[in-house]
């Protein structure tokens, strides 16, 4: 099972150059693939359905509990075949959807490498690896949205979903390792067995917030959902297979895969119904109001994602079956839809349902795939959409009557929806498109009518999908269940309610205009509301990064040094007056002979006056005495040596500044009178820090100091008297050669700085 | 045996004095320069190898012994930045061969890169605070004449606060260190490490800590002293951008963790907690500068400030878990980090020019730069699975683990955003077809070898994803010796002779 999952890396990574093999037929051939892992899924069939989950493991990064488990169980298997069928018919038709696209051989790669990460998802036992591949999904989807990369808007689309898919992924990474932290294992297996440690947590509110925010992001539920319908941009292919199939059911699974861990709470049932619930009902509400055919699949995409998070959050034994069943109709028949959404646009040049009629007369096959793929999604028998929907009927009149209520109104909203989407483009009177209408090659209609098959076989033989059904139950609800599906369940309340709700979506559909006027004045709260939101924070967030940079980064070095040393002077001044001690400072005032204070305060009268100095000649004067008077002070405590070497410099750079300087116009002052204050304060407040410290250094001798062991030893071992030369090539010598390199390097530096000016005046 | 720890600093000498020698001889500094780093790879490896399997190695210079000596000393974290060093420099060399203009060449380029080699391996290996200084100024005068070298007006003026700023550094590090002598009577680091444990007055070395902390924190462009790093970086030719922004920096991290693991621990609750914060803020400023630039460079050097908050952040939760992953994530950095700068590199060689503004349709005219550079920026990013990832993770889950979350809520927005900016290089510079009026150039002769040193750094953010189970038990090692001094003491202080 490894190697179904990585085998699709590898392939992505090859697509390129495999593409160059066959590139008429790229789409048949690359679709081997999937119909293989399709095949190879299907083999497990008996197993899984039989109870038997398939396991395998490899490790990974043991020292963080990463590893690759990959567990094989009904809720898994059932993502993995909708992954893997659907992928083939996508491919298939992408080939030629995208035919003589000169991006088309990375296409193969990002797809692929989607496909891989989303079984990755699904088969993932180890929360880490579910991770990884769950941001891959992210990352791959923003290169597919933005596939049509000249345009402004796609990228745009792939950067929203990016950035609100990441959010939602980084909440979920720190919501991983802390449920990793408290339950103390990362495989979800051993997490579902025993979840008493971490639903009695503390921080168990937290944990499941973090989740709820990545899969709520992920599979698009209000407030996150307006990615999703933005996320359209990407090519059909894209949208069918991400935002309907598979992507955006990502989040839908997790929350069912940890539904076992995490769920059966008070919190849990009411902030997962309750969002699914919100967004099932906002969503089929927008859907009407949409015109590009795209769009209107978009939205009831999210409300049928609404509707699967909703009974997850009821999270019952009718719940979770009518999930499962939903999610199985919902890719049957919301994949159709888009496919043929796609053939409409690449056969007639437009999206916009306004501007469709009549094509049932001049693409008869997709006519047909599309009539399924609506009525089904409609809730109408025999399609198993139907199925579907008694099911989730079933599952929320024994829930609560809000529920009821919303499910009722939604299915009532859909229905009209899948009317738009489905029937309206194929009836009626011809009109003029873009293009001449004509049915699209096989490869395109071969998905739809595929799929269209299917929610008609499982519609009249519900008992087909039963099993596999019953055995993702299972896992989501950890004991197991078996259902037992029918097309008829006689004369009973169930369908009363849904030929109620047929009765209303014709109502809807008939008078779309009139209702959509009359509630036009919920539009901006749901419709505008979130995506304004995210438009505000990207503005927010573009002005406070420029505003900071230009505060801090302000480019003026006299800012960035008192910055500095502000910085300095309080950090330095607060943790010595909080943890120091003055009073170890043992200085004898007296001690101070007369000439020391003479010398120290010409070195203090000479450091004022390069302050103050007026010209750059006087400045280096001054700072000349401070130099000298460090000089004598080395002279007066016996390092002759040092004074010797410090009156050599002072000299030789007191003569190189006046060269340097002679031309040199005198200072002038720009500075405020305030701000030479503040620099003056600032620059006191460390000169006394480091004043202070030094005495305390003075009187403070915590070890017996090494210099003794020198002074011993300089004659006898390294056969000097001078001990500061036998350090400097002996004992430290290491020192030195580095002292060395650094004037060789200056040398080099002032040679090359002089005579090499390259691009004078170019600058950037 | 023990003179392998001299080697990575002695050899970049030899080969900088070598081409000192060949000054007029261009061909031959490359290939000296070229076969003193492939030698210097080879010899970090076996160091990593030595370290990894026989623990801690220290050497006395000149024989005497520790602590009155100076000590060089390889533990798991020094032995890795030198092994990081040399593939780095390696690549480095290579790209220079492809990108170098033939004036800097002439005038010096090889002798100051091996210097600043020779000086960063100083800095990671001496075990000795003063001999560290001297490194640091080794470091400063060469990356200095390397950011001028060539005299641009935006090359002078940014080398003007580079070095304005970095010696203010230097000085508060001397005086710390000369105020810290006279205190505690060593300058070995495994020394002072005893010596400052039992010191009658631990407030003092607080107060020393703090001076440390500014001078390293300068060093190491953490908030808020981190003005010279977005002033200068961008300014040189794009391969000395590359090893300052992948290295260099990464050389006062270095160096703050060193002493904030190993000297500084009489008031881990005051001083660390000051790192964390300073951390935080760290990277989130930094990114913060980054999401407002739309010039490569500058955008990249801003990132560098936000990741050093990352590591100084990891250095603040100071935990094995955290180490491991700051080390873990330092080395990830210096690779992806220099990467990028590579990168930017051949997009100015294609188009004349780093304003993300102007460039574009690099994707469409050549999709496997793209690709290259996707690597590196989703790794920076920390999308899984490559090196940047992991990192994050191990730093994540050891916030999470001391219940840090505000800290912890800070680095996963930043790394939201670090997403956010590598996505707008990539939709500007990758995506965006080409805006009219840029100028398209032949790539030209030169190309192979920066692509070459490009695809080997992609590569290495891949493997050290996929690897990262064993890698990072090495980076395990590396937190344990980071959070346990005590055999780093050993190994320095028990050792009698060498080379």
């Amino acid at each position: 099972m490894i190697y179904a999952v990585l085998s699709g890396f590898v392939l992505a990574l090859l697509a390129p150059a495999l593409y160059r093999l066959s590139a008429r037929w790229s789409g048949v051939v690359f679709s081997v693939f999937p119909a293989i892992l399709a095949l190879y899924f299907l083999s497990h069939m008996e197993a899984v359905v039989g109870g038997e989950a398939v396991r395998v493991a490899w490790p990974w990064m043991p020292a963080m509990g990463l590893e690759l488990s990959f567990n094989l169980d009904g809720l898994g298997l059932l993502f993995a075949l909708a992954i893997t069928v659907v992928g083939t018919l996508i491919i298939t038709y992408a080939g030629s959807y995208l035919h003589g696209h000169p991006s088309l051989p990375r296409f193969y790669l990002f797809i692929l490498m989607f496909m891989a990460s989303m079984l990755g998802v699904v088969l993932s036992d180890n929360l880490i690896a579910l991770f990884i591949f769950w941001e891959l999904t992210s990352v791959t989807s923003y290169f597919l949205i933005g596939f049509e990369h000249d345009k402004d808007t796609a990228r745009a689309a792939a950067l929203q979903a990016l950035l609100v898919t990441g959010t939602g992924g980084l909440a979920l990474m720190a919501g991983v390792l802390l449920m990793g932290q408290i339950g103390g294992s990362f495989e979800i297996s051993a997490l579902a067995a025993d979840n008493a440690a971490l639903q009695g947590h503390r921080l168990y509110p937290l944990v499941l917030a973090l989740v709820l925010a990545g899969a709520f992001t992920k599979s698009a539920q209000v407030p996150f959902h307006f990615w999703l319908p933005s996320a359209m941009e990407a090519p059909t292919p894209v949208s069918a297979y991400l935002h309907s199939a598979t992507m955006v059911k990502a989040g839908v699974y997790l929350l069912a895969r940890l539904s076992p861990v995490l769920g059966g709470s008070d919190i849990w049932l009411y902030v997962v119904t309750g969002f699914g619930a919100a967004t099932m009902l906002a969503s089929a509400y927008q859907a009407l109001y949409q015109t590009d055919l795209k769009k209107i699949l978009a939205y009831s995409t999210v409300s049928v994602l609404g509707t699967l998070t909703m009974l997850i959050g009821l999270g019952d034994k009718l719940a979770i079956k009518a999930a499962m069943v939903f999610l199985m109709a919902h890719v049957l028949y919301k994949a159709a839809l888009f496919l043929v959404a796609g053939s409409i646009d690449h056969e007639t040049g437009t999206r916009d349902i306004r501007n469709l009629g009549g094509l049932r007369k001049t693409m008869p096959i997709i006519c047909a795939g599309a009539a399924v793929g609506a009525l089904s999604m409609a809730g109408l028998p025999p399609f198993f959409g139907f199925v579907g929907k008694e099911a989730l009927y079933e599952a929320v009149t024994h829930g609560n009557l809000p529920v009821t209520v919303i499910a009722v109104l939604t299915s009532m909203l859909l229905f009209a929806v899948a009317w738009l989407a489905g029937i309206r483009p194929f009836s009626g009177a011809e009109t003029h498109t873009p293009k001449h209408a004509h049915d699209p090659p096989w490869t395109m209609w071969l998905g739809p009518v595929f799929l269209g098959c299917l929610s008609v076989l499982f519609g009249f033989m519900p008992v087909l999908p039963e099993k596999l059904l019953s055995a993702a139950a299972s896992s989501v609800l950890a004991k197991e269940v078996h259902m037992h599906l029918a097309l008829w369940h006689g004369f009973n309340a169930l369908l009363v309610l849904s030929l109620v709700t047929f009765a209303l979506g014709v109502l809807v559909y008939w008078q779309l205009e009139t209702i959509k006027r009359v509630t036009a004045f919920a539009l901006p709260a749901v419709h505008r509301g979130p995506s304004h939101w995210y438009a505000l924070w990207l503005r927010f967030l573009n002005w406070s990064a420029v505003g900071q940079t230009r505060v801090l980064q302000n480019g003026y070095l006299r800012l960035y040094l008192a910055t500095i040393m502000t910085v300095t002077a309080v950090l330095a001044w607060y943790t010595f007056l909080t943890y120091g001690d003055v009073t170890v400072v043992a200085m004898d005032w007296g001690d101070i002979g007369v000439h020391e204070w003479v010398v120290g305060l010409v070195a203090l009268v000479g450091a004022i006056a390069t302050v103050r100095a007026q010209t750059f000649l006087r400045a280096v004067m001054a700072l000349g005495v401070v130099g000298y008077s460090v000089a004598l002070i080395f002279v007066l405590y016996g390092a002759p040596d040092l004074a010797m070497t410090q009156f050599l410099i002072e000299t030789l750079s007191l003569i190189l500044f006046v060269f340097v300087f002679y031309y040199m116009p005198p200072f002038k002052r720009f500075s405020r009178r305030v701000v030479i204050v503040r620099h003056a304060v600032i620059g006191t407040a460390v000169g006394a820090f480091f004043t202070l410290l030094v005495l305390v250094a003075t009187s403070v001798q915590w070890h017996p100091t090494i210099s003794t062991y020198f002074s011993e030893n300089s004659y006898l071992m390294g056969q000097g008297r001078n001990i500061v030369n036998v350090i400097l090539v002996d004992f430290r010598g290491f020192d030195t050669l580095g002292e060395i390199t650094v004037l060789a390097v200056a040398g080099i530096g002032v040679y090359s700085l002089i005579r090499l000016r390259l691009g004078k005046g170019r600058g950037s | 045996m023990n003179s392998l720890i001299v080697l990575p600093i002695l050899l970049p000498l030899l080969v900088g004095a070598a081409c000192v020698v060949a000054w007029r001889y261009v061909a031959a500094q490359r290939i000296l320069t070229l076969a003193g780093s492939i030698v210097y790879l080879a010899v970090s490896v076996v160091l990593l190898e030595r370290v990894a399997s026989e623990g801690i190695q220290a050497v006395q210079k000149g024989d005497w012994i520790a602590p009155f000596g100076i000590t060089l000393v390889a533990d798991m974290f020094s032995a890795a930045m030198v092994a990081t060093t040399g593939v780095v420099t390696l690549v480095i060399v290579v790209y220079s061969l492809g990108s170098m203009d033939r004036p800097r060449e002439a005038w010096g380029y090889y002798p100051l890169f091996n210097i600043l080699i020779m000086g960063v391996s100083g800095a990671f290996l001496t075990g000795d605070i003063f001999n560290l200084f001297v490194w640091f100024e080794v470091l400063l005068i060469s990356s200095f004449v390397l950011l001028a070298l060539g005299g641009e007006r935006a090359q002078l003026e940014g080398a003007i606060k580079y070095v304005t700023l970095n010696l203010v550094a230097s000085a508060f590090f001397l005086a710390a260190v000369g105020i810290l002598y006279a205190m505690a009577g060593s300058l070995n680091m495994a020394d002072l490490s005893q010596r400052l444990g039992s010191a009658a007055d631990p407030g003092l070395v607080t107060t020393l800590a703090v001076l440390f902390l500014v001078a390293f924190g300068i060093k190491g462009a953490i908030f808020p002293l981190f003005f010279w790093l977005p002033a200068s970086y961008h300014t040189p030719p794009v391969a000395v951008s590359a090893i300052f922004g992948g290295l260099l920096t990464k050389v006062g991290v270095y160096a703050l963790i060193r002493v904030f693991t190993l000297l500084f621990l009489n008031n881990v609750d005051y001083t660390h907690t000051i790192i964390l914060w300073v951390g935080a803020i760290t990277m989130v400023t930094g990114v913060l500068g980054a999401v407002a630039q739309y010039e490569f460079r500058r955008l990249l050097s801003f990132h560098i400030v936000s990741q050093i908050g990352y590591m100084v952040m990891g250095l603040g939760f100071f935990t094995p878990l955290a180490m491991a992953g700051t080390v873990f994530f330092i080395v990830h950095n210096i690779f992806v980090k220099t990467n990028l700068f590579l990168v930017s590199g051949v997009s100015h060689r294609i188009h004349g020019t780093y304003d993300l503004k102007k460039l574009g349709g690099l994707y469409r005219a050549h999709p496997w730069v793209g690709m290259l550079f996707l690597l590196s920026a989703l790794s920076l990013a920390g999308v899984p699975p490559l090196s940047g990832f992991f990192g994050k993770l191990v730093l994540v889950k050891a916030g999470l683990g001391i219940e840090q979350f505000v800290v912890v809520a800070a680095a996963l927005g930043v790394s939201l955003l670090t997403l956010f900016s590598m996505t707008k290089i990539w939709a500007e510079a990758f995506w965006k077809p080409l805006p009219e009026g840029t100028e398209t150039h032949a790539p030209g002769a030169g190309m192979g070898p920066m692509l070459g040193g490009i695809v080997t750094l992609a590569v290495l953010a891949v493997v050290m994803g996929v690897a990262a189970g064993p890698l990072f038990v090495l980076a395990q090692q590396a937190g344990e010796q980071l959070t346990n001094p005590a055999p780093y003491i050993e190994a320095v202080l028990r050792v009698r002779g060498g080379s």
